[in-house]
């Protein structure tokens, strides 16, 4: 039988805040265990929390950037559940009425454009950080608990299941990313866990509606795991229900290394968090002149940029789709242009030399060594013809290790293209002389020989000479 | 209205006994469910309140949007924060064993 998978993701991201959801403790990631804490965090008896502004001015952007409607009245609720990483033994979070509700985001497929719905974004507290001491969970004896981490603002991003590959997932997760970067609310660094997806997946016969048994894949953190987990889920449970199996309902752990899910049980049986509403926090109202002037103050996000890189310069969906795919890509690009350089050239070297090189030394664009205006210039000389693309290249590796110019570089390597008719003149009668077989063969009908004598002219010339002017030249004298 | 409370089961006893990190001596299991049955069709008195038209209450204090600035306050002392810990290690709070095997 031919299956089809149900994805949905819960995405948690870190909002990027000084300090925590309910206290004023700070938030930097990396300090020493248990020295950003407080008793509100630790939840010791007696203290009020009081919630972050900043932390609802967040999650009302992500909100809007996401296409979904703010709830106008929101609360916070507690969410029961016995585990050392939450101190209070309960999370404070939000139930039946989060923050927003009902968005989506359209994604790039094989088969085009999906919308993937967003049902809910919810603001809650993020939990400690366990330590264990043995090498895995499962055989530690005792386990170590920190909880600097404990209360650091968190939203929660669940989609619909409305993903069918492990590609269509990891693209969803890339569009949150970039959307919640270019609306500046969350660093998004994965390495440090400030984005992470839990992953529900469910196989069913291809074609039929009921959904099948899920499973669910906590605290992933890269973009390969999300597709790997899920690829290997995928075969998991097919493989089961191709032998007559049943899936059974549970929580797995990913293990990248050996590159398997594993069930993990707990000692609790039955899961029932037992929301109530949290009575030490009240209710937060937003006005829609709140809501309106939030939207107003958000940045051109990456769809609507990428339309505008389409139609105002007639950049590729392609093209356009992976330089607005970071907001920081974005604004180099544009800077670049400002800079009087052409827009698809602009964009021709970004994906090109520019992010060989940031690849080849794990660099970020805004760590570039070329800078958007160096860049910009160069481009410029290219097409004024003061040098080719050829010596351009050339020129960009220069750029990348000194600060210079581009226009000194050329000077002090003497890189400037030869346009001088009668200089070019001088060498192409030489070359001739010099190369009588390739002259004959040309001459004799197999036009693809004058090929030869190009390439002996660019070697003598250091590829300065303007490759029209050659070809003009050349062809003008073998045909005479 | 009707009464939603219905008899209160051994099986929901022992369920909320787990969920509650609770255990429950056999021989008084009879008497926490008349207990529980007891509270529960005390509070099962408001279900007679017609509450068609009210809206449901968040919170009993008639104020909203609280909040604080962004603002970083000193943490505590982290040899203070673990003092009340029956078991500490190396600046951690350490915790028994997690997950059955």
């Amino acid at each position: 039988m031919k299956y089809e998978a149900v994805i949905g993701l819960e995405i948690h991201s870190e909002l990027k805040t000084n300090t925590k959801i309910f206290c004023g403790c700070a938030t930097t990631f990396g300090a020493e265990q248990n020295t950003h804490v407080c008793p509100v965090c630790l939840g010791l008896p007696g203290v009020l929390p009081v919630v972050n502004r900043r932390v609802v001015e967040f999650a009302i952007k992500a909100g809007i950037a996401l296409n979904c409607t703010i709830n106008k009245f929101s609360k916070f609720d507690r969410k029961n559940y016995y585990y050392p990483d939450l101190p209070k033994n309960f999370q404070t979070s939000q139930y039946d009425l989060p923050i927003a509700e009902h968005g989506y985001v359209d994604i790039e497929t094989e088969q085009g454009k999906k919308r993937i719905r967003i049902t809910r974004i919810h603001m809650e507290e993020d939990a400690g950080k366990l330590v264990h001491s043995g090498t895995t969970i499962k055989d530690s004896a005792a386990s170590n608990v920190d909880y600097n981490r404990t209360g650091v603002p968190l939203i929660e991003i669940v989609s619909e299941p409305d993903m069918s590959t492990p590609q269509e997932a990891r693209a969803y997760m890339e569009k949150i990313k970039s959307i919640l970067e270019y609306i500046d609310v969350s660093n998004c660094r994965m390495e440090e866990g400030n984005l992470r997806a839990d992953l529900n997946i469910s196989l069913r016969p291809a074609g039929t509606k009921e959904l099948g048994t899920k499973a669910e894949m906590k605290n992933i953190n890269s973009f390969k795991a999300v597709e790997d987990a899920l690829t290997y889920e995928i075969e998991r449970q097919e493989e089961i229900l191709e032998d007559g199996g049943h899936i059974v309902q549970e929580t797995r752990t990913w293990d990248p290394n050996r590159g398997v899910t594993l069930s993990m049980r707990t000692k609790e049986t039955a899961q029932d968090y037992r929301y109530m509403p949290e009575p030490d926090l009240v209710p937060i109202i937003t006005t829609d002149e709140e809501i309106e002037a939030y939207r107003k103050g958000l940045p051109e996000l990456p769809d609507a940029r990428q339309a505008r890189l389409e139609e105002k310069f007639g950049l590729s969906s392609y093209d356009a789709g992976i330089i607005t795919s970071s907001r920081d890509m974005a604004e180099y690009f544009d800077a670049v242009v400002a800079e009087g350089a052409d827009p698809k050239l602009a964009a021709n070297w970004m994906m090109g030399d520019l992010s060989k090189n940031l690849n080849s030394e794990g660099k970020e664009i805004k760590d570039s060594p070329v800078d958007a205006k160096r860049l910009g210039k160069m481009i410029q000389l290219i097409e004024k013809g003061t040098i080719s693309s050829k010596i351009g290249k050339e020129v960009f590796k220069t750029m990348w290790e000194s600060p210079d110019d581009p226009e000194k570089i050329i000077k002090d390597k003497g890189l400037v293209q030869i346009t001088d008719t009668k200089e070019i003149e001088a060498i192409v009668d030489s070359v001739i002389a010099a190369n009588p077989k390739p002259v004959a063969d040309y001459k004799s009908g197999n036009k693809k020989a004058i090929g030869a004598l190009v390439g002996q002219i660019m070697k003598q010339t250091r590829g300065k000479a303007n490759p029209q002017l050659v070809n003009q030249l050349l062809a003008q004298k073998l045909d005479q | 209205m009707v009464s939603i409370v219905a008899k209160v089961s051994k099986e929901d006893l022992e369920m909320v006994a787990v969920l509650s990190r609770l255990e429950v001596p056999e021989q008084d299991k009879e008497k926490h469910l008349r207990q529980l049955d007891s509270f529960l069709q005390y509070v099962d008195n408001l279900s007679k309140v017609d509450t068609d038209q009210v809206e449901p209450l968040a919170h009993v204090l008639p104020i909203h949007n609280v909040f604080r600035e962004d603002e970083v306050r000193p943490s505590l002392d982290r040899e203070l924060a673990l003092s009340n810990a029956p078991l500490k290690e190396d600046g951690y709070f350490k915790v028994p064993k997690i997950l059955e095997d």
